[in-house]
């Protein structure tokens, strides 16, 4: 039981960690209103990469119209706090632009996914590109110079949607449709050959990734308080995709690092001397990463104990024994699914 | 007359992207990576024709076969330096290596030029004029491109179906590793592939630089996007597919703007693209085919 309960404990506390010294820095002054925007678009990153992950690197469905569910939830979430102005209004809003993103990604996923790989990927990426161009010619949403709503989203509620969102696409990996979508990204006729319905996981990972990516869109819009359609062309779904592949397909933690490496980055290139060459840096940083790298940081490991104490040398396994990738090596799936 | 009207204007915007399409379907059916620098590399192509009219003062034609020398040297370099490393790995890998060196080219670019559009020479002459058939405009420039994408059509038929390296190219889309065996090089084909490929693009880039004068660094984006899907639309890989789609997606953008849905234009594209894909999941020529356990 203790042994089940210390991995839960540890990332419990490092978590709470995390937001109390971020949230003790940010009182005090340390950070900066600069170094809050880019914690915040870190944190926006984090839940579009992990539920980008899910669909392309868990479930093996290559998705390029991330960047419609994320405008989805953007625009939902504006149009209900401009209505009920309240903290409550956005939280509402979030919800509701998740659920209309979820909504549409049945809507689209259910035909198209039985479409293979670049099939896919250029369907998805059309579906983004319808959303984008409606928003622009709706008056509703503001047309091109699209919506104003306030800021209601603070450090305490982004952290709670940031980590509420990797924690249950965590877990949503580890049960038994989660499991279900690694067997089809595996080998999808012998998912299919050992009764995994197939359609219901692919469709049911797209659906729970176009939810969160909808709750990232929703966070977008209450913090950056301005939202045109420009900012959701098919670029930002590119950009996810570049910190999924760069992550690692198939690792949430390599996405959140991936995520967070990346505004590093961005902060380091900000000086001004740099800005005229900072794409060009971005651009060779990602080919030469790509060249030397293709698997990504993590590849498709996850970031645990067990993965350091298998680096470090004198241990007692033998040395071809990896961690369970997904599972982080805690839990057996058969625990998991009793 | 409105539809001739149309029919025109499709015509013309559908000759530029079959270039840009073809060499998306020709590099796709080789090695299967979605290049998506493509567009950059006929955003490059429009820049050379721009220079070589404005400070070299080339006439036209001498300007598009410089830009085509230069995309065809650039696409070589892009492949032997970003893609062939990637060969063997995830396609995704690959693809994302693509968006980097779209980027790359993007922004290089506007290093040295600025992000500030330029405009192309006027047109003079022949190429300024334009006639009237029954209320229909025909300009010039539009006959012209539209003569001179079919005659790069033309060549790059020949290349394919009658030369050896066009043989080559066939036989290692087919299978690399059977090529490989029975003596091809491998390595060049890609190679020369691509460097057709590009030529192509650079080409689409001078013309479409020609009829809509105004250039900038991010200009091959929507180009690129919308040859792509002129590219799945017909069924990637397919030469033939690449052309069909091309002209479809020009003759639906043009009657999309027609009858006053331009604003809209991109969205019936794509919504049109994706009700093809439901129905003929691997485009309007592609074949399905069975997958085997």
């Amino acid at each position: 039981m203790l042994r089940q309960l210390r991995p839960v404990l540890l990332n419990g506390i490092a978590l709470v960690a995390t937001f109390a010294i971020v949230y003790l820095l940010m009182r005090v002054g340390i950070i900066d209103s600069f170094y809050q925007d880019t914690i915040a678009l870190v944190c926006i990153n984090i839940v579009l990469a992990v539920s980008l992950n899910l669909i392309v690197g868990f479930t093996g469905q290559f998705s390029l119209g991330h960047a419609g569910f994320m405008a989805l939830g953007a625009y939902t979430t504006a149009l209900v706090t401009l209505h009920f102005p309240t903290i409550w209004g956005m939280l509402g809003g979030i919800v509701l632009g998740a659920l209309v993103a979820a909504a549409i990604g049945l809507l689209i996923g259910l035909p198209t996914l039985r479409l293979r790989g670049d099939y896919l990927a250029i369907a998805t990426l059309g579906m983004a590109e319808i959303i984008r161009v409606l928003m622009q010619n709706f008056t509703f949403t503001g047309g091109a110079s699209g919506l104003f709503p306030s800021r209601y989203l603070n450090w305490t509620w982004m952290f709670i949607l940031t980590a509420g969102s990797v924690v249950l696409i965590a877990n949503y990996i580890r049960s038994r449709a989660g499991r279900e979508s690694i067997a089809v990204r595996e080998n999808e006729i012998a998912a299919e050959s050992i009764g995994v319905n197939t359609t219901k996981a692919k469709t049911l990972a797209f659906v729970v990734g176009a939810f969160f990516g909808g709750v990232a869109g929703g966070m977008y819009g209450s913090y950056f308080y301005w939202i045109v359609p420009k900012t959701f062309s098919f670029m930002m779904s590119f950009n996810i995709l570049v910190i999924v592949v760069l992550g690692g397909l198939g690792s949430i933690s390599g996405s959140v690092i991936a995520a967070i490496l990346l505004g590093v980055v961005n902060v380091l290139l900000a000086d001004p001397n740099l800005v005229p060459i900072r794409m060009i840096l971005y651009s060779l940083i990602l080919i030469i990463l790509m060249v030397f790298r293709p698997q990504g940081l993590m590849g498709d490991k996850e970031l645990s104990i067990r993965l350091f104490r298998s680096i470090l040398p004198k241990r007692r396994r033998p040395p071809d024994e990896e961690p369970v990738p997904a599972g982080e090596g805690r839990l057996e799936p058969a625990e998991v699914t009793s | 007359m409105e539809v001739f009207q149309q029919l025109i204007n499709g015509l013309s915007l559908g000759s530029i992207y079959a270039l840009i399409a073809l060499g998306y379907t020709m590099v796709y059916g080789i090695i299967q990576l979605i290049n998506f620098a493509h567009g950059d590399v006929l955003m490059v192509g429009a820049y050379v024709g721009w220079f070589s009219m404005t400070a070299l003062h080339m006439n036209m034609f001498a300007a598009l076969a410089t830009a085509m020398a230069a995309c065809a040297v650039l696409g070589v370099v892009i492949e032997r330096v970003a893609y062939k490393p990637l060969r063997n790995s995830t396609r995704i890998a690959a693809l994302i290596t693509a968006i980097g060196v779209s980027l790359f080219l993007e922004y290089v670019m506007m290093y040295f030029v600025g992000a500030n559009p330029k405009a192309y020479p006027d047109l003079t002459g022949f190429m300024a004029g334009s006639f009237t058939i029954h209320g229909v405009i025909i300009k010039n420039i539009q006959l012209v491109i539209i003569g001179i994408s079919v005659l790069l059509m033309i060549i790059l038929q020949l290349i394919v179906q009658r030369t050896r390296v066009g043989k080559a190219m066939r036989a290692v889309s087919q299978d690399a590793d059977a090529a490989r065996l029975m003596g091809i090089n491998v390595d060049n084909t890609i190679s020369v592939t691509f460097a057709i490929g590009s030529a192509l693009a650079g080409a689409a880039g001078v013309m479409w630089g020609l009829y809509y004068v105004s250039i900038n660094p991010l200009m091959g984006l929507m180009p690129g996007l919308k040859a792509f899907v002129a590219a799945v639309f017909g069924g990637i890989g397919l030469i033939p597919g690449a052309l069909l789609g091309a002209y479809a997606v020009g003759f639906i953008e043009t009657i999309a703007k027609g009858v006053g849905l331009s604003t809209y234009s991109d969205a019936v594209v794509f919504l049109v693209l994706i009700l093809i894909l439901i129905i003929k999941p691997a485009g309007l020529l592609g074949k399905n085919t069975k997958e085997k356990v």
